[in-house]
């Protein structure tokens, strides 16, 4: 069951059935994690590692899974993977993993991972399952880097750590409430990019958890 | 419409058929006037600071309206007063002396963020004007509490800054209080008048009781929700504001001070974020004066009005919910 080309998948991930500003899900690390845009890139590429990575394993196992017991090894692999990039985080980026860790290990936890290994994974050859992987997870770190950009740059006058507004201009962006505030912001601007420019329906469809 | 009533000899429409005169726009500037004495008391004690900070959120609340409506192909609904009436509250819920982008900025969040974002006037959860200032005390902690002396018999050159009667009560205790204000007596009176450091249209209670008379008298708002809410408070401050023992604390006081009067009357009224049930609007009232006092004696903030108020509009749905009376011969699943 291919869902048309490589690079037509990972577009859908990318866009189309975008993790954050399309379908809703995985919002509680890009509201925690996204006051600062290095841990933003560091959320989103493990992100991006866990869903490629489980979607290959997933996909070239699948002729062994009893459909019975199908999503408990979902989650072993799942949780496989995700105690890989936790170990890896642990070891080579100390500083962000105190401040990242919890949430790096509750990738294990996220809806898209889990309903990408089911619903595509499972059903497709390696290569198109990769591509759905990469496109999910770069959706989804595109969506981290646009929320935490917004959030530093605006709550605390920098940029990766680098000092660009000189002073801190608006405090509550890197508080919780800000959080929501820039990220419902804009997931309505993606709306509307997209009722305006690409003729969709907007977004809402998952309803959300 | 017109035109096609002339077609249309026999018009066919729903209830209500008989209206009053009362409109939105009628209900909103009643509203804007009842401020009016409490506004000119704000500019007796805090002079031109007191004008500049409330004139600047009506004007940029007004245009804020303008703007997005214009912006977005909508009806332009300024002329409604809504807008100017969430600008004049929020001006009025402000430090007499702030740096200018800092009302523009509150004013862009409660027209555009809070109001027009959720769907205009009738759709918003919270109160608009309440969510500026709550956006603006959580981004600029420091500008928006300093706080300016009054100057009417405090005759100083430059203005001096001082501490609300909250936080003074807060921070250093009901002694510091009576030691600042002279005996109780006077720091009541004091307080009635509104010859407090505060926000510009919070201090003087009696302006703001004439304005609430107003309402009262015109129904424009009933008792349901600020006598619940004021009760409330002055029970729980009666009760557990004492110092050590129960049963000594001083009611008067926290009726009095902070922006109580302001929010009981003006702001937890506001017909769209309050429940539109009566006895919804008691318990509603019940909750506001609840969370206040708990902020005001346990919390971080000396004053808890505007949360306490936030907090209750993510009720008021379900209250109303909870409270609907059950049509006769309804079997409860």
């Amino acid at each position: 069951m291919q869902q048309g080309t490589n690079w037509e998948l990972i577009k859908n991930g990318m866009f189309k059935e975008n993790t954050l500003f399309r379908m809703a899900i995985s919002l509680c690390p890009a509201i925690a994690v996204t006051a600062s845009m290095k841990n933003g890139i560091l959320m989103g590429v493990a992100v991006l590692f866990v869903q490629v990575m489980v979607n290959m394993t997933v996909s070239s196992i699948r002729q062994f899974i009893n459909p019975r017991i199908r999503l408990p090894i979902y989650m072993i692999v799942i949780a496989g993977w995700v105690s890989v990039i936790d170990m890896t985080m642990a070891a080579y980026a100390r500083e962000a993993y105190k401040q990242i860790g919890l949430y790096i290990q509750l990738i294990v936890a996220f809806a898209s991972i889990l309903a990408k290994a089911e619903s595509f994974a499972s059903k497709n050859k390696i290569v198109p399952s990769m591509m759905d992987g990469v496109g999910m997870g770069l959706g989804f770190l595109l969506a981290m880097i646009v929320i935490s950009f917004f959030r530093e740059l605006l709550g605390k006058g920098t940029l990766l750590g680098l000092d660009i507004a000189g002073g801190k201009p608006l405090l509550i962006m890197v508080l919780p409430a800000g959080g929501f505030f820039a990220f419902g912001l804009l997931m309505g601007f993606f709306n509307w990019i997209d009722i305006r420019f690409f003729g969709g329906k907007g977004a809402g469809g998952a309803g959300g958890h | 419409m017109a035109g096609e009533k002339k077609e249309h000899e026999l018009i066919v429409s729903v209830s209500p058929h008989v209206k009053g005169e009362e409109t939105v726009s009628r209900i909103m500037w009643s509203v804007s006037l009842a401020l009016l004495p409490a506004f000119l008391m704000s500019l007796y004690y805090f002079g031109p600071g007191a004008l500049f900070v409330t004139a600047l959120c009506v004007i940029t609340s007004v245009l804020a309206e303008y703007l997005y409506q214009k912006a977005l192909e909508k009806k332009i609904t300024v002329s409604d007063g809504s807008s100017f009436l969430t600008g004049l509250l929020l001006g009025m819920n402000l430090p007499p002396s702030l740096p200018f982008y800092i009302p523009i900025a509150g004013s862009f969040m409660a027209v555009v963020i809070t109001k027009q974002l959720f769907g205009g006037l009738g759709y918003n959860i919270f109160n608009p004007a309440l969510i500026g200032r709550a956006f603006l005390l959580i981004t600029w902690p420091k500008a928006m509490t300093i706080w300016k002396e009054p100057t009417a018999i405090f005759v100083a050159l430059d203005a001096k800054t001082t501490a609300t009667p909250l936080g003074i009560l807060k921070e250093e205790g009901i002694g510091k209080l009576l030691e600042a204000f002279g005996d109780k007596s006077n720091l009541y009176m004091q307080l009635l008048l509104g010859n407090r450091a505060g926000s510009v249209g919070e201090t003087s209670v009696v302006a703001l009781l004439l304005g609430a008379a107003f309402l009262l008298y015109r129904r424009y708002i009933t008792w349901h929700i600020p006598l619940s809410f004021l009760g409330t408070v002055a029970l729980i401050a009666w009760v557990f504001g004492g110092k050590g023992a129960f049963f000594t604390g001083d009611p008067v006081i926290h009726l009095l001070s902070g922006g109580l009067i302001l929010g009981a009357f003006f702001m937890a009224t506001d017909y769209v974020t309050c429940p539109s049930i009566r006895k919804g609007q008691i318990i509603f009232g019940i909750g506001c004066g609840a969370v206040t006092m708990l902020i005001r004696l346990k919390g971080g903030y000396p004053e808890g009005v505007m949360f306490a108020i936030l907090i209750m509009n993510c009720f008021a749905p379900l209250i109303d919910r909870a409270v609907k009376t059950v049509p006769f011969g309804t079997v409860k699943k």
